[in-house]
């Protein structure tokens, strides 16, 4: 038993391996995650806010073509959806990006963020009462005016701390970009672990990866948690109010 | 109201409109005339059908048979600009429906910048001015959400009259409102009435509908039932519907 304990000790916690990998992942993971999960989330909010749009249509087949990009985005694998864009988009010869893997990566991970972000926005833009949307169509405003000027500003408050609670889940989706084979700055943190843990033989740097990424989903969670509750009482407040 | 004796210029024609919600008929085959420059009072119980005919006027539900004109323009006919439509018609709902998100004045300004595309401080200049006439000078930044229930629904008759529409409808505009917040509603649509605003006005207000209506449209059961001026409608009903309905409110 005590053997057990201490393999266990040597194969995930050497200390020698955490200290060797830790100013890598700090310098060059972090950094990499960081920059994939911000630009993801960028190309997943403006798709996911014109699929929205396109979910709450009038027109029967945008309706339809839209919630089948969703459950389609939604209901496969993550790690199927990156490698078939991933490494099929410039298999099929439409390198958009040319050879940026970098790039391939963060628009596969856009891609399946838009689908989530798409029934955030949804979500959020139902919630606003009908009752404003008639009051902006009665001024003369358009469908697009209605939405651009009453109910995007009204969603927006109730969408963010969904928004920000899937930014957590982009961070550590981005962990699957491993798949598509980065260059050496070009790789997040997850794969700089993993090329550590290979290399040696352990897997100490794992952990390593495994505690950046608790250090920073774990406080933003809490963050996002507080900050709906806050919300929830303000709008309760507001209610009572009107 | 005038009393002159040219026949009236017809603002608001519905000619035979019927309108269902899944298997609920709610409208069966509706006409009537909203002459320019008057109240028309629409009275019925609850669940006739008087919003429906309300919202059909601007298109806000959409008939499934029949026509309605406004000022002579068939507006149920394909390819109708609605939103062009909307500006002539301004709407004033029970629930207020201020934009929860803007301040007073920005409620007011909205459609004036986006719609009439004036520039931001001609419209606030306008919007202030529509806010002075209603008597809430001062308020202008305020959040909607601080005002009481009957100073929402006086900014939002601002908002509506803002856009210089030629008729103006009021679903039950009052009847959300704490009783003693009712007085001052009523009295900025009297003033407006008097001054000659086309107007078709859905109440429970039945003092307001003899006062201020130049004809009182009865509905029941998705029907209009009878037609006329107040003193005649209120005084000498002519149908058992009628007088069975005013029983119950008077
Ligand atoms: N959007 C809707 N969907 C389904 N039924 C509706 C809808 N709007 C109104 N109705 C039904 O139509 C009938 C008439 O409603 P309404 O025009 O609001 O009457 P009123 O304003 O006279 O109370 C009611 O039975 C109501 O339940
Ligand atoms: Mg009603």
């Amino acid at each position: 038993m005590f053997e057990g304990l201490r393999r266990i000790g040597e194969t995930f916690f050497d200390p020698q391996i955490i200290a060797g990998v830790m100013p890598q992942l700090l310098t060059v993971g972090l950094p990499n995650t960081l920059l994939l999960s911000v630009i993801a989330t960028i190309i997943g909010i403006a798709l996911g806010l014109v699929i929205a749009t396109g979910l709450l249509a009038t027109q029967r087949p945008v309706r339809f073509f839209c919630r089948g990009y969703v459950d389609l985005l939604r209901g496969l694998p993550h790690i199927l959806t990156v490698y078939l864009i991933g490494q099929g988009l410039p298999l099929a010869g439409l390198s958009i990006f040319g050879k940026s893997t970098y790039a391939y990566a963060a628009f596969s991970i856009g891609l399946i963020e838009s689908a989530y972000m798409a029934e955030i926005f949804r979500a959020g833009f139902q919630g606003v009462e009908r009752g404003q949307v008639e009051a902006a169509r009665t001024l003369g405003m358009t469908r697009w005016q209605a939405m651009l000027f009453v109910i995007l500003p009204q969603g927006i408050r109730r969408v963010l701390p969904p928004l920000t609670g899937q930014f957590i889940l982009v961070i550590k989706g981005t962990a699957l970009v491993f798949l598509l084979g980065l260059t050496a700055s070009q790789r997040d943190i997850f794969s700089i672990a993993q090329d550590n843990s290979i290399n040696n033989a352990n897997l100490s740097s794992l952990t390593a990866a495994g505690l950046l990424y608790l250090a920073l989903t774990v406080p933003m969670t809490y963050a996002v948690a507080a900050w709906g509750r806050r919300m929830q009482r303000g709008s309760q407040r507001g209610k009572v109010a009107a | 109201m005038t009393g002159s004796s040219a026949p009236a210029e017809i603002s608001v024609r519905f000619e035979n409109i019927s309108k269902s919600f899944g298997h609920v008929h709610v409208l069966k085959d509706v006409s009537a005339s909203v002459p320019r420059g008057m109240t028309t009072c629409i009275i019925g119980p609850s669940g006739s059908g008087k919003s429906t005919l309300l919202r059909c006027t601007n298109l806000l539900e959409r008939p499934e048979r029949g026509k309605i004109f406004i000022e002579g323009n068939d507006i149920t006919a394909p390819g109708v600009d609605i939103d062009k439509l909307r500006v002539r018609v301004g709407m004033v709902f029970q629930h207020f429906h201020l934009f929860s998100h803007l301040s007073v004045i920005e409620n007011v300004a909205l459609a004036l910048q986006k719609v009439r595309k004036l520039p931001k401080d001609e419209a606030e200049a306008r919007a202030a001015v529509q806010i002075a006439a209603i008597g809430l000078k001062g308020f202008e930044h305020r959040r909607s959400s601080d005002l009481s229930g009957g100073q929402q629904q006086r900014v939002a008759i601002a908002r509506a009259l803002a856009m210089e529409p030629h008729v103006m409808l009021f679903d039950e505009a009052t009847s959300a409102l704490d009783p003693e917040l009712v007085k001052g509603v009523l009295a900025i649509m009297r003033d407006l009435a008097f001054a000659g605003m086309t107007m078709l006005v859905v109440t429970h207000e039945m003092r307001f509908a003899r006062e201020v209506a130049g004809q009182v449209i009865f509905m029941d059961h998705g029907q209009i039932v009878e037609t006329g001026a107040p003193a005649q409608m209120f005084d000498a009903p002519q149908t058992p519907r009628l007088k069975y309905f005013l029983e119950q409110v008077l």
